[in-house]
This record gives structure tokens, C-alpha cells and sequence, in this order.
């Protein structure tokens, strides 16, 4: 999961980086409280989990109380990259005098973390690293070791960094480490006129499979933009939305995703990706199936699975279940393959739906809802 | 021979009085899999009787499998080399740890939803201790005919000259499924975490050295760059046919699907990039699944056919 800017700072807050004074509201009279608070000027910053923001407009300078007014009204307005600004952050903005980069990502062929440095911060690491990449420093962590504060000055002096970064980095792999981060990227990092160093913007990644032993994710969390999304979510289901018309359950992430292949390579686009997972019982497959069903763009429905773990037998039960509870007005395409596949199928040609079809294999029954979704 | 697991494999479950654990227990045990002992230290000294359904038409034989109260222990009463570990996500990296340090020699993490830092932090340990981990989350490997260890359901084919490696476990079975008359040598699953302990590069380098394997089917999906580092050890060492699957061309930036791993990061990790490499490596890759499947069979041919050209 991503954090938003003022959850990130918040963090970095927690762990003793220094940090702008800041607030997040999703008010404009109250943003015009806090420029006021924070001394009249106010960085005002759209809180959207994409890059790109400052070139959308979702950063300005406000002079005074009521330009900070008037800029969060405007920002709560708009939709940056697909994402509804639904909060601002207002800082005190400081003289910056030099900016750096400094981040930990997962260097996932090594196995392990990388630190990343760079004395020119203030734009994206990707654009630096390509225009020149001897200005981006990168040190592998050896995860038993961490970063001590001599691995961080071997760090900051490899880029060039001022030794006083150091700090920064020790905690930052503290951030990483206590908080089952993903990544962590401070840009910029700052060194103002007054010779503070201070973390001005930061991106934070935590792990979701770390949930169970990080007590305070649940506040962190927000439900998904997405209504479909979120009621996916309530029921536990890992779904996402995409804007087609052939709605996608299967088992098994590697089978969902070449479903929607095969779905895109039959002349339909799927709906969204919907995986019921191993050993998915009747229950998760009905729940699946009226959200997807739900969806109003969706015109057919195309259920997948290949039951290794999974029994094909439960599968159809929980289709039939989702029959009678949902009453589908759409056409569903099943294929049953593997475990108690015959006896899925059976169950299914019991019921003997109108709207539901089968299919002996997984590209026939794709360009069956294809041709469907495109009939209704 | 196989790759990684075979018949003589001596495996110990760790969580094997969990439900899952006993579950799959079974299916290995019926699968002709040597369990040699569960892990647990709180049923240390119980033995558990499974009921293994023989093969088609045969009567099941009972089996008992002892618990011991660590992989040490294990390890000293059956000389155990390889390890299943089902037991939950917060217990993972303890009992990966256990494994590595007691000198298990393959260690095969099923579970999912780990952490990263756990697995970065067990990989990490098991690369000193010299130990072979494979997953997490995946669902283990297979040689047919001789072991299984994971949940790869072992009745949908039989042995054969195809390797297989892939990322996925139901692409893993579809793919199993769609050439069950020509059957595998051994098949892994490394899982979709986004660290996993064995790469589609280390199974590549061991199907290129195993005398049963004929053919080797890659299947990948986005996320990483795995597979593009895959097409370059193919490229420059594998002398075997490779075929290959990628799965995620639809998928869109940004978004966890699924797997933990597999998500596409701004232009890197698209399913396009993966086959592309692959492809320029001389790799055969499907669009669909049975497309893949097809050019396996194709490739297979090609090797029946004597130097002059003429077949049969």
C-alpha cells in the first residue's frame, strides 16, 4: 500500500527526520486556519497517490491565508491522473539552499534492499539515473547488518551527500525496517538557508503482507477510490477494476491475469481481475460473482478456473448459490478444469441456468463471453 | 534424475499438524513422496496416521509419520534433506531459519503473505548456510512419478522430458494439464512474492545439467525483471529448446496483481518487455496458454527429426 505525502512525513516524523511544520485538511476555510498558523505563506500540496502532481497544478505557493483558501479549494476540485483529490497538505515553506535524493527500494533480483543517493535531488531519481547515472549512488544493505551509522557515512560520502545526511539515513532504515516498508524515498531531501537538513517530500510503500504485526496499519489504510473496489475489499476479495466489458473471476493470480489476456486477445477488454485464490470455498466464488456482476459495464462474465487445490465442485456450487441471490440478467462462460471438474460440471448442467454456458477450454470459452459481451 | 526432488528425497513437514499441513501431507504421501517427519514442537514424540488413497484401483495403505520437536531432531532420526514449511506467515522466517541452520539442504516455503524484510532476511541466511530455498507462495515442486513436495496436485500428469519453472501455480497446472501425454521431468513453482530463494535462472541452469529434461517451458508474469534476466541466461547458457509463457499484458501500471509481485512500475516489469527479451534469446513464446503448449509440441517434434532433415 502506498502512503499518502502526509502520512509519509508523519512517519519520517515519528522517527526523528525533521520535517516541515504541515497539516492536512480537506477544508478550504480551515487550510485558510492553517496557512495562518503556519505564518501567513503556505506550500500547498493536492494529497493524490501519483507522481506527476507539481506539473498538474497540485503544488502552489500560497502568499497569504486566503490564497491558501482559494488554492485548496481549487485542488479539492480537481482529479490528478484519475485520482480525486481528497485532501491537501499545507507546509510552511522553507529557503531551500540544496537539494538532495535519498531512497531504499527492493532490489528484488539481489534479494535485498538498495540504498540509493544522489546529491541531485528535486527531480525524478529515473530522469537523473538516465540523463547521468554516475550522479545516483547505489549501496546494497546487507539485511543482518541494517544501516549503522557507518554504513550511512559510507553511503553519503559514495554520493557526494553533506556528512550530516548520515543521520537521516540511519533513521530512515529505521522507517524501512520497523514499519515493513517496501520503499522509502525522501525527494528532496534539503538543506535549508539556515543549514537544517529537512525531508520535504517523501513516498512510502509498506508491505500488506506485514499487517499482522504492524498495529497501526488500520489507520493508515483508506478504502479504494473505486466503489466495486471497495466492496471487493469489504468481502475480502482481491479484485481490481478495469474499464472493459468481460468481468474475470478465476483461481490463482498467474491463471486471472492470462485470462484477461486471452479475453483481450479474443477482440473483448476484460472488466476487471478477480482472483478467488486456492481451496476457494462456494462462498468466495458467489461474493465474486455479484460483484462482478454489479459492475454496470460489465455485458458477460467469464469464470476460469483450473482446479488444482480448488475443487471445481465447490465452484459450481457457489455459482448456483450466486444464481439465486444475485439473478444475473448477463450471460456467464464457465470452464471447469481439474479437480472434480466432472462433478462441477455437472452440478452446473443440473441447474441448467439459461445465461450460463460452459466451455471445454479456456480460449473457447473466452471468445465465447467475448462474442456475448458484445451481443448484449 | 529430475531437478531439485526426487525419489529418494527424505522430506519433513514443517506445520504438518496444521490443516493444511495434514492435507497436503496426504496428497504428498500418496504421491509416493518419502515424508519422513512433521515439525512441531508442541507435539513433539505423537505420531499421525494418514489415511493415503492408493493409486486407481488399489487399496490405500495407512501411513504414520512421526513429529518431531525440531528440524534437528528430524534431521538426526531419518536423515531428512528436504523441507515443506506450511506453517502461518509469522512464523515463516523462524522456521525457514531452523531449516537452514539445522543443514536441511532445500527448504520449500508454501505459505503466503510473508513479509519482505522476513524473506530478504531468510534468503539472505539460507545463501550463507548454503541452503536451497524455493517459494514463498508458491505451491512447491514436483517430479512426477517420484515426489512431490508442495501442493502441485500430482495426478494431472505423469513423468516426461519437460522441465518447467514458472511463477504461477494455476498456469503451472494449465500448462501441466495441456501436455499430460508428453509429462514432465520436474516442475517449480518459485512463487510470486516479490524476493523469491530460487530464480527462473537457477532452474534454468539446473534443467540445462539434468539428462531427463529435453525441453524447458518458462513461464513468467509481470513484475521484476526476472525473465528478462532469464532470456539472457538462456541466451548465452542454455542449449536446450526453451518455450515460453508471460502472463500481464493486460494489466495495468500501478497495480498489485494478485501476487505481491507482480505489479508494473512505471514502463518496467510489462509483460511486453518480458517477451520481447525472451523472444530476441531465441525463446518460442505463446500468447495463450495452449498456444504455449502447442509450440512445446512443435519443438518436441523438431527434435525427433533425423539430421538429414526427413522425418521418420
Amino acid at each position: 500500500m502506498d502512503l499518502y505525502e502526509h502520512q509519509a512525513r508523519q512517519l519520517f516524523e515519528e522517527h526523528g527526520i525533521l520535517v516541515p511544520r504541515a497539516a492536512v485538511t480537506d477544508s478550504p476555510g480551515r487550510a485558510r486556519g492553517i496557512a495562518r498558523e503556519l505564518g501567513g505563506r503556505a506550500v500547498v500540496k493536492a494529497q493524490v497517490k501519483t507522481g506527476g502532481r507539481g506539473k498538474a497544478g497540485g503544488v502552489r505557493l500560497a502568499e497569504n491565508p486566503a490564497a491558501a483558501e482559494r488554492a485548496a479549494r481549487e485542488m479539492l476540485a480537481m482529479t490528478i491522473k484519475g485520482h480525486p483529490v481528497r485532501s491537501v497538505m499545507l507546509a510552511r515553506p522553507v529557503d531551500i539552499e540544496a537539494e538532495f535524493y535519498v531512497s531504499y527500494v527492493l532490489d528484488r533480483a539481489a534479494g535485498r534492499f538498495l540504498a540509493i543517493a544522489s546529491a541531485e535531488g528535486g527531480t525524478e531519481i529515473e530522469e537523473v539515473a538516465a540523463a547521468r547515472p554516475e550522479a545516483v549512488t547505489r549501496v546494497p544493505v546487507d539485511p543482518a547488518e541494517g544501516v549503522t551509522p557507518r554504513k550511512a557515512t559510507e553511503i553519503v560520502r559514495a554520493a557526494g551527500l553533506p556528512p550530516r545526511t548520515a543521520d537521516v539515513l540511519v533513521r530512515l532504515w529505521e522507517v524501512l525496517t520497523r514499519e515493513d516498508a517496501l520503499l522509502v524515498e525522501v525527494n528532496p531531501l534539503v538543506r535549508t538557508a539556515q543549514g537544517q537538513i529537512l525531508a520535504l517530500d517523501g513516498k512510502v510503500t509498506l508491505d500488506d503482507n506485514a499487517r499482522f504485526r504492524q498495529a497501526r496499519r488500520a489507520e493508515r489504510e483508506t478504502a479504494p477510490d473505486d466503489p466495486l473496489e471497495a466492496a471487493a475489499a469489504a468481502k475480502g476479495l482481491t479484485y481490481v477494476k478495469l474499464d472493459g466489458e468481460v468481468g474475470v473471476i478465476g483461481n490463482g493470480a498467474g491463471l486471472v491475469m492470462s485470462t484477461l489476456d486471452v479475453v483481450a486477445g479474443s477482440g473483448a477488454r476484460p472488466a476487471n481481475f478477480l482472483d478467488i485464490g486456492g481451496g476457494a470455498s462456494a462462498r468466495v466464488m458467489s461474493d465474486g460473482l455479484s460483484v462482478v456482476l454489479s459492475d454496470p459495464g460489465v455485458t458477460s462474465v467469464l469464470v476460469n478456473v483450473f482446479g488444482g487445490i480448488t475443487a471445481c465442485d465447490a465452484v459450481a456450487d457457489g455459482i448456483v448459490a450466486a444464481l439465486d441471490a444475485v439473478r444475473p440478467t448477463k450471460p456467464i462462460v464457465v470452464r471447469l478444469d481439474g479437480n472434480n471438474a466432472a462433478r462441477g460440471r455437472a452440478v452446473l448442467g443440473e441447474r441448467a441456468h439459461p445465461l450460463v454456458h460452459q466451455a471445454a477450454t479456456m480460449d473457447e470459452a473466452a471468445r465465447l463471453a467475448a462474442r456475448l459481451a458484445h451481443l448484449s | 534424475m529430475a531437478v531439485f526432488l526426487t525419489k529418494q528425497s527424505k522430506v519433513l513437514v514443517q506445520g504438518m499438524t496444521g490443516a493444511e499441513g495434514m492435507r497436503h501431507t496426504r496428497r504428498m504421501l500418496a504421491a509416493g513422496t518419502d515424508v519422513v517427519g512433521g515439525v512441531n514442537p508442541r507435539k513433539a514424540g505423537l505420531t499421525v496416521a494418514f489415511d493415503v488413497p492408493g493409486a486407481e484401483g488399489r487399496v490405500g495403505i495407512p501411513r504414520t509419520v512421526p513429529v518431531f520437536g525440531s528440524v534437528r531432531e528430524g534431521i538426526e532420526a531419518t536423515g531428512a534433506d528436504v523441507s515443506v514449511v506450511f506453517v502461518p506467515p509469522a512464523f515463516a522466517r523462524a522456521a525457514v531459519l531452523e531449516a537452514a541452520d539445522a543443514g536441511i539442504a532445500l527448504v520449500v516455503v508454501i505459505t503466503e503473505g510473508i513479509p519482505v524484510h522476513d524473506s530478504v532476511a531468510f534468503n539472505a541466511h539460507a545463501a550463507a548456510t548454503g541452503t536451497r530455498v524455493i517459494g514463498p507462495n508458491c505451491p512447491g515442486l514436483i517430479t512426477p512419478g517420484q515426489a512431490n513436495a508442495g501442493i502441485i496436485p500430482a495426478d494431472i500428469t505423469g513423468p516426461g522430458p519437460i522441465g518447467l519453472v514458472s511463477k504461477s501455480g494455476t498456469l503451472t497446472y494449465q500448462l501441466m494439464h495441456e501436455l499430460r501425454d508428453i509429462g514432465f521431468s520436474t516442475c517449480v513453482g518459485i512463487g510470486g512474492d516479490p524476493v523469491a530463494g530460487t530464480s527462473h535462472i537457477d532452474c534454468l541452469a539446473a534443467f540445462e545439467q539434468d539428462p531427463d529434461t529435453e525441453l524447458i517451458v518458462l513461464i513468467g508474469e509481470i513484475g521484476g525483471d526476472a525473465e528478462e534476466r532469464a532470456a539472457a541466461y538462456v541466451r548465452d547458457h542454455v542449449t536446450k529448446p526453451v518455450v515460453g509463457y508471460v502472463a500481464g499484458f493486460t494489466a495495468p501500471e500501478g497495480r498489485t496483481m494478485g501476487h505481491a509481485g507482480a505489479i508494473v512500475s512505471g514502463s518496467s516489469g510489462t509483460a511486453r518487455a518480458k517477451k520481447k527479451a525472451l523472444e530476441e534469446a531465441g525463446v518460442r513464446v505463446g500468447e495463450t496458454p495452449t498456444e504455449t503448449a502447442r509450440l512445446v509440441l512443435e519443438r518436441l517434434a523438431e527434435r525427433t527429426v533425423p539430421r538429414n532433415g526427413v522425418r521418420r
